[in-house]
């Protein structure tokens, strides 16, 4: 027999939690091969094309079809007309609205869909679009949320104004919902009673996830068997499922959905939009593959946005700068349906997190929703159900704050954190945070840039600006931010009623390699190499040995889908208990070969070994073996198990961000010198993978901050539809970012890791704001709103007097 | 409309299409010649997911028409490596995590192909410069910028042993 391999070569072998595993997928993407919606070509599929809305409100008196429909090549146009036998002219949204699939009497918002070409290429569709004639007649337009709640103007007709929506009653024909949460009473009084207060209004501009693919599907009815299945680009595949079968009336075992390789996802594509929907009718009527892929402008005009939060908040502190109380009311401008991705309970999402990382005794959050004439979604941008926008409030109150009481922002967060020994924590507006020690990271991180350094620098330059030998000024930006991931909990999250709980199967094949299947959809986080690691490590076979499946759902087993970074708190814990079941059996069947009781075994990497005697073993491999070649006496043949996952609790991963800036005043072009972000997320499958993420939710983080913003003219106009307009950093504007860590488990999650992919995004965001805001402290600014534009930055400087 | 056959020399093999003049190159590569590498993003020539190499230039191959290719070298991620035989690139793109969900990679690849032709030593801002015609969703591009400073340090190191 040959030498046995050293223990440390065993674990090495396994490629588990913690080792930097080079990624799986990347064989067929630098490559060129990867399977995305567009990349689908079944033979005889036809193309299906909008025709768009040009107003954001207007009546339809009429569309013509003959023109498009005397092309040749055209298969059909539908309407809303064709759809509304089936019941299909509307649709349930994820936040228990309905939205029209095709526009039924009236548009709502610019690039809504009005009808659905069918033909048999790309440049025909594209034809009989511009032949479909459809007659309006323009109405009032609504862009501003305050405005529409004041308006006699009318913008869902299709709603009793007087009865109850989902969340309640409404207090106007346009308001959606109120959602109130802490005790506003107590909070009000604390406030008023405070030796410091500090209000603050500020807008959370509205954004886009913009995953650089955009939305489509390829829907295929099958008459002879009467099964249908969908390809798309779809964040919960089995929600898809759940959804089309309840619209259809197509049993839903008859129906299969596919989610191949995705280009981001980023929330854009966890909802359900009338493409989908109008693909598969027109699969259905012409019984042939009909393919549905958007372009940009389409991606930007309708499918779901991001933020849109009107956020007016009160803090106030006693005068040592311990926070006593926070008051934070939000005017959520959701656009003309309520599509809201947040779990039904909270309809204003995460954003009752707003408390942050600090013990405040008491607080209170109302959030009014409102109807307006833009597109509707409002989806959880690379975070969790409104998190980021809970994190960029607190994380200015804070600084607002440390301004009106001339103190350093960074010492007024160290006072207010919650301590260690507080874990878990209950937050005054009902969250119980898992686990967190939030000094040591911030001692970490404000030692690793030289933060009283920095401060000396920043004064300096302050000096000489104000001599007249520099134009630039210095900013630091701070953020220290707790996320709420892991959604979640069946008992308070779900999607369209479904609990949010996550799944994952397993086989271990005869020779000891395995298949597990999940039910997540990667969009990128490289799920087939971190999945495998988690098995390998729980059950002891290489994870180059484990294929991860994911994104069938006639082989995967039902899951929520991929976002709000949940696939690692929840996926990963089904895949770990899941992990644990294979092994309890391999646990007898090894005691079985060694003829010892089960008891005397213990698992040792990558085998059972007789305790006290460890050559005494079985490998996992022999184990897998003899499960399907021995009888053994009281087991089942097979080694195979699966896991559906309810988290007890969200996991709260949290961080620490400091950003050094320069601006010059006269262009308003900030420079970003340096970025350092540290991280706790717990158990760290795979740094490189975590790393990346970091990298990439920054990024996203610096956009939004600093650029990116979708906007309207008075009429609804939608004015940032390409890439020209809507600013998606290029490799010029972004710097090189520090990465650090801390590790934290979470107490409750099998393998104790909390989940990254939007950390960086949700703690990004207040900090590249945060850096623009503090370089103008020091000449008397309080507060300035986002995007920092080159435009809105030497705006601040031309009000503060800079420019004179 | 009427179409026409337009020739054109794609990854060294001669291809002829019939295509309408308004066809655009990029549809004509993915659904007339099967490549699947160059993907659309923006079809305005803004994000470089289509970024194609035509007689020796990067190009978004989403705002040209196929019969503007006519006669033209053409060189696609496709042409770049095989499955047995990657091109550096493609390696360094693999060990320096240079890509997450894989939509920009091709494009970003190709133009970094021809980047390193152009400039054989770039440096790192020469190189941010240079694909700033690319847009990457994912990765931040640091890891990009690595993958690509790696594979410039490794193809000059080959070309110095081979001399």
């Amino acid at each position: 027999m040959k030498d046995e391999v050293t223990r440390d070569e065993r674990v090495s072998n396994l490629k588990g939690l913690g080792c930097s595993r080079k990624r799986v997928e990347d064989a067929r993407f630098t490559q060129g091969k990867g399977n995305y919606i567009d990349d689908m070509n079944l033979p005889g599929t036809l193309t299906g094309d909008f025709v768009r809305s040009p107003y954001a409100h207007a009546r339809i008196k009429s569309i013509n079809i003959d023109a498009a429909m005397a092309l040749d090549g055209v298969v059909a146009v539908l309407t809303a007309k064709d759809l509304e036998p089936l019941g299909l002219h509307w649709m349930p949204t994820l936040a228990g609205d309905k939205q029209m699939v095709l526009a039924d009497g009236k548009v709502l918002f610019q690039g809504q869909e009005v009808a659905f070409v069918v033909a048999s290429d790309r440049y025909i569709a594209s034809d009989a679009v511009e032949l479909v004639e459809v007659e309006y007649e323009e109405l009032p337009v609504i862009v501003d949320p305050f405005k529409s709640m004041q308006s006699d103007v009318v913008l869902r007709e299709d709603l009793d104004p007087k009865a109850p929506g989902a969340h309640g009653p409404r207090k106007h024909h346009n308001h959606i919902f109120t959602w109130e949460v802490g005790d506003e009473e107590g909070t009000n009084a604390v406030i008023d009673d405070a030796d410091i207060v500090a209000e603050e209004s500020m807008y959370y501009h509205r954004t886009h996830p913009c995953p650089l693919e955009p939305c489509g599907c390829v829907a295929s009815m099958d008459k002879v068997n009467g099964k249908l299945t969908l390809w798309g680009t779809f964040q919960a595949p089995h929600v898809v499922r759940t959804v089309a079968s309840l619209l259809s009336g197509i049993e839903e075992h008859n129906i299969r959905v596919v989610s191949p390789d995705i280009g981001g996802g980023f929330g854009n594509k966890v909802g359900v939009y009338p493409g989908y929907i109008c693909s598969i009718v027109a699969s259905i009527v012409t019984g042939v593959p009909v393919k549905w892929v958007e372009d940009r402008m389409e991606n930007l005009m309708s499918t779901a946005f991001a933020r849109d939060y009107w956020m007016k908040g009160k803090i106030s502190a006693t005068k040592e700068g311990k926070i006593t109380g926070l008051h934070c009311h939000v005017t959520a401008d959701h656009g003309a349906f309520d599509a809201c991705a947040d779990p039904t309970k909270f309809p204003a999402g995460f954003m009752n997190i707003c408390t942050g990382s600090y013990d405040i005794p008491i607080a209170y959050l109302g959030v009014d929703g409102v109807y307006t004439n833009k597109a509707p979604g409002g989806v959880s941008y690379r975070c969790s159900f409104r998190v980021t926008e809970a994190v960029y409030f607190i994380e200015r109150m804070i600084e607002v704050l440390a301004i009106e009481m001339d103190m350093d922002a960074a010492e007024l967060r160290r006072i207010n954190f919650i301590k260690k020994e507080q874990f878990p924590y209950n937050s005054a507006l009902g969250w119980e945070y898992d686990s967190g020690d939030y000094h040591t990271a911030w001692d970490k991180a404000l030692k690793a840039v030289d933060y009283d350094g920095l401060r000396k620098e920043q004064a300096e330059r302050v000096a000489a600006f104000k001599r007249g030998e520099t134009r630039t000024i210095m900013g630091i930006g701070l953020s220290f931010f707790t996320e709420i991931v892991g959604a979640g909990p069946v008992k308070n999250c779900d999607i369209l009623g479904m609990g949010m709980f996550d799944s994952c199967e397993i086989r271990i094949h005869p020779t000891g390699s395995a298949v597990a299947r999940l039910g997540t959809i990667s969009q990128g986080q490289g799920h087939a190499t971190t999945f495998a690691q988690i098995l390998a490590s729980e059950i002891g076979i290489s994870a180059e040995s484990i294929t991860i499946e994911e994104g069938d759902t006639d082989t995967a087993p039902y899951g929520l889908g991929t976002y709000g970074s949940r696939s690692t708190p929840v996926a990963g814990a089904a895949a770990a208990m899941a992990g644990r079941k294979i092994r309890a059996k391999a646990q007898m069947i090894a005691a079985y070969l060694l003829e010892v009781h089960d008891d005397d075994v213990e698992f040792d990497v990558d085998r059972f070994v007789i305790k006290g005697a460890p050559e005494r073993f079985k490998t996992m491999g022999e184990i897998a073996y003899a499960a399907y070649n021995q009888a053994i006496p009281g087991l089942e043949p097979g080694l195979e198990a699966v896991s559906y996952y309810d988290p007890p609790n969200m996991t709260y991963p949290f961080g620490a961000y400091v950003c050094v800036m320069d601006i010059d005043v006269d262009t308003g072009v900030p420079t970003i010198n340096r970025f350092y972000a540290l991280d706790d997320c717990g158990t760290r499958i795979n740094p490189m993978v975590i790393e990346g993420q970091i990298h990439g939710g920054l990024t996203e983080a610096l956009a939004v901050a600093l650029g990116q913003e979708i906007a309207y003219d008075d009429m609804g106009n939608h004015k940032n539809a390409t890439l020209m307009d809507f600013f998606l950093p290029t490799a010029w504007e972004v710097p090189n970012y520090e990465t650090d860590f801390t590790v934290t488990p979470s107490p409750h999650h099998p393998i104790g890791a909390k989940g990254v992919g939007e950390s960086p995004h949700v703690g990004g965001v207040p900090c590249f704001s945060n850096a623009v805001q503090d370089a103008f402290r020091p000449f008397g600014n309080r507060h300035t709103n986002m995007p920092h534009d080159h435009w809105r930055i030497w705006k601040t400087a031309n009000d503060l007097g800079m420019h004179d | 409309m009427t179409k026409q056959i337009v020739s054109m020399t794609v990854n060294g093999e001669k291809k002829e299409v019939l295509a309408e003049p308004r066809e655009l190159l990029i549809y004509v590569l993915r659904e007339k010649m099967g490549m699947k590498g160059p993907h659309v993003g923006c079809e305005t020539s803004h994000c470089g997911a289509c970024t194609v190499e035509i007689d020796g230039k990067s190009v978004k191959s989403c705002t040209m028409f196929a019969a503007q290719a006519q006669g033209a070298q053409i060189t696609t991620i496709e042409g770049l490596g095989s499955p047995d035989n990657l091109h550096v690139l493609q390696e360094n793109f693999k060990e320096h995590h240079g890509l997450q969900c894989g939509y920009c990679t091709p494009g970003m690849i190709t133009r970094a192909h021809r980047l390193l032709i152009e400039n054989p030593n770039p440096t790192e801002e020469d190189i941010r410069f240079g694909i700033a015609g690319n847009i990457c969703r994912c990765t931040g591009y640091q890891n990009i910028v690595k993958s690509i400073l790696s594979a410039a340090a490794e193809i000059n190191a080959a070309k110095e042993a081979a001399q």
